[in-house]
């Protein structure tokens, strides 16, 4: 057994600072939840560790003491995967905020994980950019955006996080400090890492591939009758052969939401709004955008609208983004969903959704990345009414199910947290994730980085069945090193 | 000990089978695919069983409307181009496909091999959405989903591919594909200068121009930069990128549509019949010093310019020098005689904490070390 919690807490404090310990309840509110506010828990305590080396000394503490620990960053993320343990130490990593390096000639960034991922983008502004640009990147982190691997917006066109990270110094669950390049000999354990939700380890240092900034950008909105249409005019974009840096489409409700809140001059009558941003060399911009005004007004487009400069693609963004928080103009309370599926299937199944929706006597608005098929159902429910809020979670999980059914996967960006490990079942069988705990065994085998998480059932790692038979090269390889 | 038995599973469910028998048995199992890279890692005993996918050859699955396809492992990387090609599609990868072009999707993922493309579309990992493997105790397990955005559990396929067959076999994956371009044009430059070179390749990596590939080459003191522009309007921002190499002091600058060669010379510069090939992970920045470091070497270089990955083909006893001069870049000897990989090893040997991370991985997928055991770095 290891030292009692008072003990604990002395040696977090004797690493940290006793300022860096937080332990009374009122100090810890703000670090009962991440963005999912409706999973609550306090920690045992919070720790700030100012540098990698006390995260690594925590860490060791935690272990040398056997309990948990989870890592948070600036608490934005959607799953609850940043939920603290209410026996263990939350490892809030937001003073470690420092840009380490730019390495513009090798397109290469060094930074902790607290800093926000739009400062990285700013800091290599204007020459070049970061891909990655989750909605919340203004406030959001970089080390949350490795725990999740993070999209955004302008994914389909540049990728994932885990397309930018190409180094990580991590702290693994015993205290250890491990360094990880992409180009290093070895098992791709820097591709494993990213997206693991923190139950690997905790980033301390992060090397990010930035990219040339885009000569030019040309942003339009065309509206259309139904989702119906625009689903018909993103399936004639992306088979022209056509890559626009961002394809994003909103549904009546989420358009009203979205004009109340900023009055930016979309159609109010219109069933669907597809925002396209393409960018690129200046000749390609301008044809692709000729091209795309065409298959819009092909597809049905009521009207299509050009954003004549800055200001005027600002406002579109404004709208778009605003769609999530403008909702509380529409419902008291909504459920984010995040589920993916073939683009193709994207009539079908929102066909299925408006059905349930119905069904369920619930309002479902519509926004989502169109060219990826990622979809973000919000669920609208009022917890005053007796029985909404269940039946707006059922309708959260049916709506889950019926994108595994269409081939596609419940959650795109968003993360499984402890908010959607229920329904990994539902797209991963017992193998399946007897597989990922081999992978989670290997790193933490005791099982104390961030746990509850991401797997639907509390599992241990065991010892590995029987003897290990290592090769003789392998022998040879240690007799090499030491 | 020689190999006892050859065996070609039909089915994932055989192949399953045939592995937890071996394990049970003690025996080890050697994968192969199209046998284009089988001297690729360290030279080891032959295997009890060889295990070939070419029984494994369906497209499974080619959703043109998604832009995505499920691939089992044997299936030719050529032959799958074919099928995506009349939809106006492919997967973004082009390493060397070896002799008859007969390179598997399998043996490409398993030994993480590019090309060019590489430059804008990244290497397997990059592209490769999820993976059905077979574990040496007869799990058949899969990982990540036929759609292009999915973050629901571990990223067992990133795992998988470049792992050498190590921890388990790949039985299919399934990939993004691009659209196809229907043409292109090559910008081109030269020069006998190695930082006139390396300074081109840095500012045209940072160029806004969207190259499918910029590559590099060099050869006894002279060489170039060829970057390739796809798809719409590829010729004028092709003549931008010649400009731009007349502008960095490259000489013979010219621009082609008909570059097929040219490229094919760049994927075949990464592979070598009876020398040997080390492939340099360097800064983009260093380039100057990798060129010649190759010169002393004699060797041929071809490589990616942005990303600092570059192949030398050089004779073999030149090779221990090479990756000398090229430290603190990583390398690896790919081809090689069997003596001078047995002798050098491969790999250079991982940072102590890292390898003691992948030995636990190892030993969680594969505690019985049936699945080609000893091949891959420090003998795993």
């Amino acid at each position: 057994m290891g030292s009692s919690p008072p003990e604990l807490i002395a040696r977090l404090a004797a690493i940290c600072g006793r300022e860096h310990v937080l332990t009374h309840e009122h100090a810890l509110a703000t670090y009962r939840s991440d963005g999912l506010l409706h999973y609550r828990q306090t920690p045992l305590a919070a720790v700030l560790p100012g540098s990698g080396e006390q995260v690594a000394a925590v860490v060791r503490a935690c272990y040398e003491a056997e309990v948990p620990w989870v890592a948070r960053g600036a608490g934005t993320g959607l799953s609850g995967g940043a939920l603290p343990h209410h026996e263990g130490v939350l490892i809030v990593l937001s003073r470690l905020r420092r840009i380490v390096a730019i390495e513009l000639e090798d397109g290469v960034v060094v930074v902790e994980p607290g800093v926000t991922n739009l400062a990285v983008s700013r800091a290599v502004a204007p020459s070049h950019f970061y891909p990655p640009d989750p909605s919340s990147q203004i406030v959001c982190s970089i080390g949350g955006n490795v725990a999740e691997n993070s999209g955004g917006a302008h994914c389909f066109k540049y990728g994932f996080t885990t397309n930018y990270v190409i180094g990580l110094e991590l702290v693994l669950s015993d205290g250890s400090v491990v360094e990880l390049h992409r180009d290093d000999p070895g098992y791709d354990l820097l591709g494993a890492f990213v997206g693991s939700e923190g139950t690997l380890g905790v980033a301390t240092k992060i090397w990010l591939r930035v990219v040339p900034a885009p000569e030019s950008t040309r942003t339009l909105v065309a509206f259309f009758q139904d989702t119906g249409a625009a689903g018909d005019a993103v399936s004639g974009i992306v088979e022209a052969g056509l890559v626009p840096g961002a394809i994003e489409m909103m549904d009546r409700l989420s358009i009203e939401a979205a004009e109340q809140a900023t009055g930016a001059g979309y159609r109010r009558d219109a069933g669907a709004a597809l925002l396209v941003e393409l960018d690129g060399p200046h000749e390609e911009c301008l044809s692709g955008l000729e091209q795309i005004m065409e298959l819009c007004r092909g597809a049905g487009a009521l009207d299509v609208r050009v954003a004549q400069d800055e200001q005027e693609r600002e406002l579109m963004w404004r709208t778009r983004k605003a769609a999530f928080a403008a909702m509380g103009r529409i419902a008291p309370a909504y459920y984010v969903q995040d589920g993916v599926i073939p683009r193709t299937r994207l009539a079908e199944v929102l066909r299925e959704i408006d059905r349930l929706a119905a069904e369920h006597e619930l309002r479902v608005a519509n926004v989502f990345h169109a060219g990826d098929g990622n979809l973000h159902p919000l669920v609208c429910y009022d917890s005053r009414r007796e029985g909404e809020a269940k039946r707006a979670e059922e309708l959260s999980g049916l709506i889950m199910r019926a994108c595994v059914e269409a081939g596609g996967s419940i959650t795109g960006e968003h993360g499984v947290g402890v908010d959607k490990k229920a329904y990994m079942p539902s797209m991963f069988s017992e193998p399946d994730l007897e597989a990922f705990q081999r992978l989670r065994c290997a790193f933490d085998p005791h099982g104390l980085a961030n746990p509850g998480k991401v797997m639907p059932t509390p599992r241990l790692c065991g010892e590995v069945p029987g003897p290990y038979r290592e090769h003789p090269l392998e022998r040879a390889g240690i007799a090499e090193r030491f | 000990m020689a190999t006892i038995s050859h065996t070609a599973p039909a089915s994932f469910a055989e192949a399953a089978e045939l592995l937890a028998g071996a394990s049970a048995d003690g025996r080890t199992v050697r994968f192969r695919g199209a046998g284009t890279k089988l001297d690729w890692g360290r030279p080891t005993e032959p295997a009890a069983i060889e295990l070939r996918t070419g029984a494994l050859a369906e497209i499974l699955e080619h959703n043109a409307g998604d832009h995505t396809a499920v691939l089992q492992a044997g299936v030719p990387l050529a032959e799958a181009q074919r099928a995506f090609a009349r939809a106006g599609q492919r997967v973004a990868l082009d390493p060397p496909l070896g002799l008859d072009g007969a390179a598997t999707i399998g043996g490409i993922v398993a030994t993480a091999d590019s090309g060019p493309l590489r430059h804008r579309f990244g290497a397997p990992r990059d592209l490769v959405l999820g993976v059905t493997v077979a574990l040496s105790d007869g799990t058949l397990a899969k990982a990540g989903s036929k759609v292009i955005k999915n973050v629901a559990g571990y990223d067992l396929a990133k795992l998988f591919a470049g792992a050498f067959g190590t921890l388990g076999l790949i039985l299919s994956v399934s990939v993004r594909l691009h659209p196809l371009p229907e043409a292109g044009t090559t910008a081109l430059g030269a020069t006998a200068d190695p930082d006139v070179l390396a300074a081109a390749a840095v500012a045209l990596s940072a160029a806004p121009l969207e190259f499918e590939a910029l590559d590099v080459a060099w050869h006894r003191g002279r060489g170039g930069l060829l970057a390739r522009c796809a798809g719409p309007e590829h010729a004028r921002r092709g003549r931008r990128a010649a400009q731009r190499l007349a502008e960095l002091e490259l000489v013979d600058v010219d621009t082609t549509e008909d570059d097929e060669a040219l490229w094919e010379r760049q994927r075949a510069g990464q592979r070598s019949q009876d020398g040997a090939v080390v492939r340099i992970a360097h800064r983009p920045s260093d380039l100057a010093a990798v060129l010649r470091a190759t010169d002393v070497a004699g060797g041929t270089l071809v490589g990616r310019a942005a990303l600092g990955t570059s192949y030398v083909e050089l004779p073999p006893n030149s090779v221990a020098g090479l990756r000398r001069a090229a430290a603190p870049g990583r390398t690896v000897l790919l081809d090689a005689p069997a003596a001078l990989r047995a002798e050098v090893g491969p790999w250079d040997t991982p940072e102590a904490p890292a390898l003691a991370l992948m030995r636990s991985v190892k030993r969680r997928f594969d505690p019985t070390a049936t699945c080609n055991p000893g091949l891959f770095v420090s003998g795993i």
